[in-house]
């Protein structure tokens, strides 16, 4: 084996440790599902109180798992998405009390770690929008810093637009696209 | 030669793309030439050995001056006479094709795989000798020598130095959203001879050339975190030279190669901008506002830093004092977003991604006039301009339905050429240097 190879292949380990070793049984709801994010969260771009409503989905459920299942780690991904306007980074009104009970519940389980990762639309230059993409993902990690979350459950990712929810070049894609998933891993 | 690190046979075809192959990677068009391109003969090489001659010089030198906008090379079918040396040339018969410049040559064997490359450049109108030279190459580098010999017409013919032997860096993007597949290539400027040095499925982003052409630095998302690497492109080995909580991005070297200039947040909602002493480490901070400053690109002095900042409220492009130590000063005036700027190589201009009137377009920004501004390009979503080593043209990334390509646009905007991968998006250029010859 030549030397190019065998780099190569050390390098290949390393990604793909890298992509699946870290996030535990967690992984399943983790890269996948980024990039349905936008799209199964498509409904709630403009209306997070309508978001917050599909508890039924889950109905049944004991009252002890019922948060958990809403707000934590296996929180269904229209529950793990904040959106934000075009170049803004503040956390809307309409989102706070979803980040509030992630906030609640990752202060109650102290253990658990999560991934804010930020995005942007496509507008514009790409790495300035890293750094639009790491404005929001702080601003939602304030937020839950202020709920009492530990600063070690928290770490942020830019993606700025290299990671899309949806495809697509017009305001509804880049609505859906400028946001922030929250990203468990226990 | 670059030693490219195979992936999987499936995502390297990575062919000529002036090949006639259906499986070509890359595809050059070009859009709009000068008004009056110069026409001029590319007569086929003779070929001095046995058998079928192993490449076609003639072809790459043609179209690599095709490319170029101002030259008009003669189709084939079109040529009277095919001579390969200069006592063959008659000018009357290029006369009469209305042919300025007619360039003959032959492709001799030598010992082992050595060959020789012997051409000569005519002026029909003059009936004389503009240039005879022997270009020696390997079998392995016959395509590179064809477009050496492109480089030395160009620059007989125009002064200016050709960027038809330099390469360009690129990222590109393949596969379905849940497994995208993204690539670091290096090709010739032309896009053939395709490479893939990195292959990953987290994002890669921002490719930038060392000076000396020898290294790339980039940033990778393994990991789900942001790192800067520095790879050698003959070995493969790589190095990750900042990973620090937060953003790493933007790397840019400086004209010297000891330092990258670099946007780091530290964990912090604002992104600045460093630079790294890459050998001791040793990192120097520019920038202090709570802002988005990024995309830093040095000066071909080495003395400043050109940055985007959106201190001001919006993106626009500032310049610091490379040491450190000074206040920034504003560069970029005209419109309400101006960004990723990149120096000419004469550093009279600044290439920058600029809205114009709710589109983001490629804009030159003169730096001796207080900024006026000329845009260059008409897409809707432009991006990555990044300056030839010559100054005459920059590559950029823009769209056509829906996906990424690549362009080309001329300093003066007059000449434009795209290039498209067959499959999925290209984006992120980067121009590499001239090539040691």
């Amino acid at each position: 084996m030549n030397p190019v190879r065998f780099s190569f292949l050390v390098l290949l380990a390393m990604v793909l440790m890298a992509c699946s070793g870290q996030e535990g049984t967690s992984q399943g709801d983790g890269a996948p599902d980024e990039y349905s994010a936008g799209a199964d969260g498509a409904g709630s771009g403009g209306s997070g109180d309508d978001s917050l409503g599909a508890g039924s989905r889950f109905g049944g459920d004991d009252d002890m798992g019922g948060e958990a299942q809403m707000f934590g780690p296996d929180a269904p991904v229209e529950n793990r998405v904040v959106y934000f306007a075009y170049d803004q980074s503040e956390v809307s009104e309409q989102y706070r009390e979803l980040l509030s009970r992630h906030g609640a519940y990752l202060a109650d389980n102290p253990d658990v770690r999560v991934r804010l990762e930020g995005h942007a639309d496509e507008q514009g230059s790409r790495e300035y929008n890293i750094g639009l993409g790491e404005r929001r993902a702080q601003a939602v990690r304030q937020y839950l810093l202020l709920q009492g979350v530990g600063a070690t459950q928290l770490t942020t990712v830019s993606y700025g637009e290299e990671r899309p929810g949806v495809l697509g070049s017009d305001d509804e894609a880049w609505a859906l696209n400028r946001r922030v998933e929250l990203v468990y891993s226990r | 030669m670059l030693n490219p690190i195979h992936v999987s046979k499936g995502w390297v075809l990575l062919l000529s793309l002036w090949a006639i192959s259906a499986s070509a990677e890359l595809r050059i068009e070009i859009r709009q030439g000068v008004e009056k391109a110069i026409p001029v003969a590319i007569v086929p090489f003779g070929w001095e050995g046995t058998g079928a001659a192993p490449f076609d010089i003639a072809e790459v030198v043609a179209a690599d001056l095709a490319r170029s906008g101002r030259y008009a090379p003669l189709p084939r079918a079109d040529m009277v006479a095919r001579p390969t040396e200069g006592r063959q040339v008659d000018f009357g018969d290029w006369r009469l094709l209305g042919t300025d410049i007619v360039v003959v040559g032959r492709l001799i064997p030598e010992a082992g795989d050595a060959f020789m490359i012997q051409f000569q450049v005519f002026d029909v109108l003059r009936g004389e000798q503009l240039l005879g030279y022997r270009q020696p190459a390997r079998a392995s580098s016959l395509r590179g020598a064809a477009h050496r010999v492109a480089d030395l017409i160009y620059e007989e013919l125009t002064g200016i130095r050709g960027i038809f032997g330099t390469r360009i860096a690129y990222i590109t993007v393949t596969g379905p959203p849940e497994k995208r597949q993204h690539q670091l290539i290096v090709a010739d400027a032309d896009g053939a001879n395709a490479r893939v040095l990195v292959s990953s499925l987290a994002p890669l982003m921002s490719p930038a050339w060392s000076p000396d052409g020898r290294k790339l630095a980039y940033v990778s998302f393994e990991g789900n975190q942001s790192a800067v690497y520095i790879q050698t492109l003959r070995s493969g080995a790589r190095e990750r030279v900042s990973d620090r909580p937060g953003v790493n991005g933007a790397p840019a070297w400086s004209p010297d190669g000891r330092k990258l200039a670099l946007t780091l947040s530290k964990g912090s909602p604002n992104l600045d901008i460093y630079t790294l002493n890459i050998k001791d480490q040793v990192l120097t901070r520019l920038t202090r506002r709570a802002s988005i400053d990024t995309e830093a690109a040095w000066s071909r002095d080495g003395r400043d830093i050109y940055f985007t900042s959106d201190r001001g409220g919006a993106p626009q492009v500032y310049r610091v004092a490379a040491a450190g130590g000074a206040e920034p000063e504003r560069v970029t005036f005209e419109g309400r977003y101006n960004a990723r700027p990149r120096p000419s190589p004469a550093g009279e201009q600044l290439a920058i991604v600029h809205n114009d009137r709710g589109n983001y377009r490629i804009a030159a920004v003169d730096l001796d006039r207080r900024g006026t501004l000329m845009v260059l390009t008409s897409g809707e979503l432009d991006e990555s301009p990044s300056f030839a080593p010559n100054g005459e043209t920059v590559m950029y990334a823009t769209r056509q339905r829906g996906r990424g390509i690549l362009a080309t646009v001329s300093a003066d905007g007059r000449i434009r050429n795209e290039i498209a991968a067959l499959e999925g998006d290209i984006r992120e250029p980067a121009w590499g240097p001239f090539r040691a010859n």
